[in-house]
């Protein structure tokens, strides 16, 4: 954000809309937000938000940094507890059942809502303990084999396992970066869960490496949700179906992937992907 | 010429290379200099602790032919454990001596000569008798643990070194007679290592401060690691941030600076006068290195918890874990060696500590070794306090033996730190 073309775009509050343009609800929707700000003490970093998220969809959150995509994201599996000056306002349902609610025990919803973060982030123990740490934490398998066959198959849709099968007692440390970043998936998707919530989970990693993810990402999508956040406006068009821009905190167009990327509706949005800033 | 000038900017660079390379010289010698004073000051400590300590592992011997004669013993039935008491096993060693030195006559000599061997020889041999009762009435010969003095001004001449204590020119010509016939010398000095503190020098041994030592620190350590470790875990990871723990956290570290025997008055205020508990006692005196400790293992293990990338957290977090899950899964294991280390200077601190004790009555003079937690006892640094300002020449070499006794058992104390943290932190 640093172009004088940007400055302009700031000011003028004019150009961001009451409500996001295009089309943020869904029929079948996995999760409905509402309303949904997110504040730092006194700091507003996302404005009021109204956006459905589908069942078993890819969306992607595209926009300049800090406009509160990665922020929004936390919100959906209450990360932002773990930030004691956040807060979070209004109405996130998923299955209609409120997740923003202190009520509500986090460790259930994270074990239905996983997470892949920017950086890699294997713990320091072995391949084969950080994916049966979710099982069994959970205490998702009883018997030893139950717990290597979830590892093995969680391995195997991560497309990790040939390429660890022999070394599954190395740590997980001494992976190369794409490789950890699929063990976190594997990791991930082990307690079988309904969405998955990715960080720029390739920012960090090479090409190779990304169209790996890229391609696990759309094998996933058959019966997980997965919202995305992304620098990359490639990647949000090869594996998101629909897309959200977010600008200063406001989530401004949501729209079919293949239309924000060549017809967007908001001038901003537009902007955006002309690399007019960001 | 032109500021912006390439060439201009190499020649100032090329101009100012020397002085910087002497400065980069200046300030690496500065380096070099103070770890050469500190190695010296070690070599020279080392060199004096050690020169002065070892003849104290070394102890002088005479032999004697001793004759267990009843008449003497005033005994019947060496069996028997009540004529055993009163044997008088000093009589026969004393016959010993005159039966060596037959001319020695008079009373003021032969007090003189009887004083060459240690009272600990009698000790000796009324065990002797106790173990083998068939020896009433027989003759063996014995090496007989000889009087701190002559042990001193043995070594000495053995050294080759002019002597100037408390030794008569008769007993001096004595030694010369025992030493002519080979009958003193010196031997390996068992006792030091197996007995306990003593009046007598030559009978004084470390043994009692040591398993003083350990027994104090084994309660200073159960005690002071888990509170330590769960106090740090609770300010850390779940103590809101208010001006409560504010003030909790300025007090710990208020504590961490507070001299030691301010803790020691502490511990005679509350554990001795409050609880009546006894003084002198290793569970005491490992109450007190607690309280002084805590501090210290508190702040490392904050500084360690700390130091856990929040990635890992995260990821823990993100997998559905709930605090506790994360904080001993990952957290914990994570922290485990920077807690170790804080534990292991608590320690090492704690072992090295004599003012706190001696508020608590560890300073008395103990001979027996202590058996338990509650056995009253003495630890390393006091003792070598007691016998640093001891009159005795021996008990010298006996206080450099007893530094070196410690600095061993903190050397294998830091050793075993060293070793438990590679063998954790090679799991991960």
């Amino acid at each position: 954000m640093s172009t004088t073309m940007n400055d302009t775009f700031l000011d003028d509050n004019a150009n961001i809309p009451e409500q996001a343009v295009g089309a943020p609800f869904s029929d079948d929707a996995k999760i409905a937000i509402r309303d949904v700000s997110v504040a730092y003490a006194d700091k507003k970093a996302v404005h009021e938000v109204d956006l459905d998220i589908g069942r078993n969809e890819v969306i992607a959150m595209i926009g300049p940094s800090g406009c509160g995509k990665s922020t929004f994201l936390r919100c959906l599996n209450r990360m932002n507890d773990t930030i004691d000056v956040c807060r979070v306002t209004g109405s996130i349902k998923m299955d209609d059942i409120e997740i923003n609610d202190g009520k509500l025990d986090v460790v259930p919803l994270r074990a239905r809502v996983g997470m892949v973060f920017q950086k890699p982030n294997p713990f320091p123990k072995s391949i084969y303990d950080n994916v049966a740490y979710g099982p069994r934490i959970h205490g998702l398998a009883n018997r030893r084999s139950e717990l290597d066959d979830i590892v093995e198959t969680s391995l195997r849709r991560a497309g990790l396992w040939n390429e660890v099968k022999d070394r599954l007692d190395q740590p997980g440390t001494s992976l190369s970066g794409g490789q950890q970043q699929r063990l976190c998936i594997a990791r991930t998707i082990a307690v079988s869960p309904e969405v998955i919530l990715m960080d720029e989970p390739c920012s960090a990693l090479d090409p190779i490496a990304t169209a790996k993810i890229e391609e696990l990402i759309s094998e996933l999508s058959n019966n997980i949700t997965i919202v995305i956040v992304t620098h990359s406006m490639q990647q949000a068009a090869r594996v998101s179906s629909r897309t959200a821009y977010f600008h200063m905190g406001r989530l401004i167009e949501v729209n079919p992937t293949q239309q924000v990327f060549t017809n967007p509706d908001h001038q901003l949005t537009e902007a955006y992907i002309t690399g007019r800033f960001g | 010429m032109n500021k912006f000038d390439p060439q201009r900017t190499s020649a100032l660079v090329e101009a100012s290379l020397k002085r910087r390379y002497r400065a980069e010289a200046r300030f690496k010698l500065y380096g070099v200099t103070s770890i050469g004073i500190a190695l010296l000051a070690l070599v020279v400590l080392f060199t004096d602790i050690i020169s002065t300590g070892i003849g104290a592992f070394r102890q002088t011997y005479i032999q004697l032919d001793v004759h267990y004669d009843a008449e003497v013993l005033g005994i019947s039935d060496a069996r028997n454990e009540k004529q055993l008491m009163i044997a008088n096993v000093d009589g026969v060693v004393k016959a010993a001596m005159r039966a060596r030195f037959p001319e020695v006559s008079s009373r003021g000599d032969r007090r003189a000569l009887y004083s060459l061997v240690s009272v600990g020889a009698t000790f000796d041999l009324q065990d002797e008798l106790k173990q083998q009762p068939d020896l009433l009435g027989q003759h063996k010969t014995y090496w007989l643990l000889a009087d701190d003095d002559i042990d001193s001004y043995f070594k000495s001449v053995q050294a080759g070194e002019s002597y100037a204590g408390r030794v008569s020119e008769k007993q001096i010509e004595w030694v010369d007679a025992l030493r002519d016939s080979g009958d003193i010398k010196t031997r390996f000095n068992r006792r030091f290592f197996t007995s306990g503190d003593s009046a007598e020098p030559e009978m004084a041994g470390i043994l009692g401060a040591l398993v003083g030592s350990l027994l104090t620190l084994a309660v200073t350590l159960i005690l002071s690691f888990p509170i330590g470790v769960a106090a740090a875990v609770y300010l850390e990871e779940y103590a809101p941030r208010n001006r409560l723990t504010d003030f909790i956290e300025v007090n710990i570290n208020n504590l961490a600076a507070v001299p030691s025997v301010i803790f020691g008055l502490l511990g005679l205020a509350i554990f001795l006068n409050m609880f009546g508990m006894p003084r002198s006692i290793p569970l005491v005196g490992g109450l007190v290195l607690t309280l002084m400790t805590l501090p210290t293992i508190i702040i490392s293990s904050r500084a360690a918890i700390k130091a856990v990338p929040p990635s890992i957290r995260e990821a823990a977090l993100g997998m559905g874990a709930s605090k506790m899950q994360m904080i001993i899964h990952h957290v914990l294991p994570l922290a485990m060696p920077g807690m170790l280390t804080g534990a292991i200077i608590g320690m090492a601190q704690a072992l090295g500590e004599t003012a706190p004790l001696l508020m608590i009555g560890m300073v008395a003079f103990i001979v027996d070794v202590p058996g338990g937690v509650t056995d009253p006892s003495t630890v390393l640094p006091v003792q070598i306090f007691l016998w640093a300002d001891s009159p005795e020449r021996a008990f010298t070499e006996r206080t450099s033996a007893a530094i070196m006794v410690l600095l061993g058992f903190l050397i294998s104390m830091n050793a075993l730190a060293v070793w438990l943290r590679r063998r954790l932190e090679r799991r991960w």
